[in-house]
């Protein structure tokens, strides 16, 4: 993290009420270009809640998401886009089957004008296809590879090239690792470090501690629709890491009854 | 130097190299091409000297063939988008009913009436595909209630209005219409002339049409049916919107988070079904003069069979408007050909049966190797 650069997107002390339910009570983060700042938090923990208010699916109920300095309000995810925040679904992103080119252009497609009609410039698509693959190291047969024939972590790779190219400025990765091997984790871990030095802002949410270890910059536990805090890398522990995300306490009884291994 | 090193740099050992075979395999149109030489080759070896491949048999499979293809078109693009209209053929009783009380019973001049009558049915497609949106309902529940809907309507209104389930007289209403012709014309009858005259086709011997061509022209119903197959498979395989309808057949919700219209899409695709629908039903109905509370039954279901033989996925996100349209020829010339080679036509339904399951089987097998499922 570089602290002489403006936060790029503020969120000021978030709630978020589901009727009686208080699924965010007062969350701040900030989150700063170029660096990965890792969400993490148990189950229920307001996780999802937090980053679909950051992404425009939910409008908080209290409190402001300053981006870039100016106060935003998105009404829908298409706004929150445009302005350059891209969200990267854990199954939500790719269409098996269809093409690596066709889903990597899918809603962004480049057109070319023959006489009057416009037509999908396939061209195009499939050489920036090929040309985002390779510096990414996924090695295609061809842009007309169908997803599913790619892994987990070449997918979310697929999208998270995707919304680098289209000019994301924020990337939120939701559980990007959680249903990968260990060697597709190491992949996408790199992915996020590679992004990361382009100077985008990553937003990593996990709930586990040793992925978001490996990439972030700085850690921000939820717990209960609260924050406990933001700690920057080097000043926290594993072990510190879990018990916040745990609540405590009663995570220091039940590690000490599962040998300390969890 | 650099160029093969990069070649060998990316070959990952364990992407086994496919073979052509494979290759060709998951395009979707390759069972249409294969069913349709094997029918081909089947009724040139069997039924050759019956007369199906004179031009007048030519002619008779071709219009089938025609008519299968116009409704296929439709229900390809719907398909692919991921959603079913089972009120295809009770839309094409229904248009045709509507163009007969309009241009006959209310006496309309005959262009209004076919502008008309797509307006509704393109109302009718907007609003089963909004029902389907909005309720979130399986398109095959509500539009298989269209499908009763419609049919309801299409026996009720000519026997309220004329007390008759068969309204005639189009053709004479429709005498001097500057746009009947474009449904219910030919084009090309010069040159079928000239073919006529040189020899090369039969000409009548006999009769008030002596020395004129026993095949006089195309008939618009085969116009149609090429322009709207050339249509769908440039919207589907070169435009961006093409590219939507596939992301929404494939999975709506991914499409949706890549800001696809989603919504849009699938309810455009069933305003064009019904487009289609309507102008099949125009076809006919400028063909026979008359429309009939029957007209079009079971056509949503041979629309259906026709696009899975061509290889779309019932699932939806898969498919080809060529193999759809290879499909509805398939269809076309089995269904006629049968018919000059002297089989029993109840046999042409087991061969249908038997078909359709063959190539639902194709195509799940084909989806296995797409998507690298085991």
């Amino acid at each position: 993290m570089n602290p002489e650069h403006a936060p790029i997107i503020q969120m000021k002390n978030i709630e978020k009420h589901f009727g009686s339910v208080i699924a965010l009570a007062g969350v701040s983060v900030d989150v700063f270009p170029g660096e990965c700042h890792c969400l993490l938090g148990d189950n229920g923990a307001g996780k999802s809640t937090f980053i679909k208010t950051m992404s425009g699916v939910h409008q908080p109920t209290h409190g402001e998401i300053l981006f870039e300095g100016h106060p935003m309000h998105f009404a829908d995810p298409r706004d929150a886009i445009e302005a350059g925040i891209a969200t990267v679904h854990q199954h939500l992103a790719m269409i098996p089957l269809m093409s690596v080119s066709r889903n990597f252009f899918m809603g962004n497609e480049p057109v070319k004008k023959v006489g009057p009609i416009q037509l999908f410039d396939h061209d195009y698509a499939n050489k920036v296809t090929m040309e985002e693959m390779k510096k990414m190291g996924i090695n295609l047969r061809g842009p007309d590879q169908a997803v599913g024939t790619l892994s987990g972590g070449e997918r979310q790779t697929v999208a998270i090239a995707r919304a680098v190219h289209f000019g994301a400025k924020v990337l939120i990765l939701d559980e990007p690792t959680s249903a990968l091997g260990v060697r597709q984790t190491a992949n996408v871990l790199a992915t996020i470090d590679k992004v990361r030095k382009q100077g985008i802002a990553v937003v990593f949410i996990t709930h586990n501690v040793r992925h978001a270890l490996a990439v972030g910059d700085r850690f921000t536990v939820l717990n209960r629709g609260q924050t406990l805090g933001t700690a920057q890398r080097g000043q926290i522990t594993p072990e510190e890491l879990q018990d916040l995300m745990a609540g405590g306490q009663e995570m220091v009884e039940l590690e000490g009854s599962l040998g300390g291994t969890v | 130097m650099s160029e093969s090193a990069q070649n060998t740099a990316v070959t990952d050992e364990r992407i086994k190299e496919i073979s052509p075979l494979r290759k060709a395999l998951i395009r979707p149109e390759l069972g249409g091409m294969v069913g349709t030489v094997a029918v081909f080759t089947f009724f040139l070896l069997f039924a050759f000297d019956s007369g199906m491949f004179n031009a007048q048999g030519m002619m008779n499979w071709s219009v089938v063939s025609a008519q299968f293809m116009i409704i296929a078109v439709g229900a390809c693009l719907l398909m692919i988008a991921g959603e079913f209209d089972l009120s295809v053929g009770s839309m094409i009783g229904f248009s045709g009913m509507m163009i007969a009380i309009f241009s006959v019973t209310l006496a309309w001049p005959v262009w209004m009436a076919i502008i008309v009558t797509f307006a509704m049915a393109l109302a009718i497609g907007a609003l089963n595909g909004w029902i389907v949106i909005r309720t979130g309902l399986p398109s095959f529940i509500v539009t298989l209630a269209f499908l009763f809907i419609l049919r309801g309507f299409t026996i009720f209104l000519p026997q309220v209005i004329e007390r008759k389930t068969i309204i005639g007289g189009v053709k004479d209403a429709a005498e001097g219409d500057w746009l009947a012709p474009i449904f219910g014309g030919k084009i090309l009858q010069g040159f079928f002339q000239w073919m006529g005259d040189a020899g090369i086709i039969a000409v009548f011997e006999r009769g008030t049409r002596q020395g004129q061509p026993v095949v006089d022209g195309v008939p618009m119903l085969i116009v149609w049916a090429i322009v709207l197959i050339i249509f769908g498979h440039v919207l589907l395989t070169k435009t961006k919107f093409g590219n939507w309808i596939f992301a929404s057949g494939g999975d709506a919700e991914a499409a949706r988070n890549s800001g696809v219209p989603v919504n849009r899409v699938k309810i455009l695709m069933f305003m064009f079904t019904a487009f289609c629908a309507t102008i099949f039903a125009v076809c006919q109905v400028m063909e026979f003069g008359s429309a009939g509370a029957d007209r079009g039954l079971l056509k949503e279901f041979e629309a259906i069979i026709a696009v899975v033989i061509g290889g779309a996925l019932l699932t939806g996100g898969y498919g080809s408007v060529l193999g759809a349209a290879l499909g509805a020829l398939i269809f076309g010339v089995v269904q006629q050909g049968l018919f000059f080679a002297g089989v029993e036509s109840s046999l042409f339904r087991v061969f249908l049966g038997v078909i359709l399951l063959g190539a639902v089987i194709l195509n799940t097998y084909i989806r296995r190797i797409i998507t690298g499922e085991r």
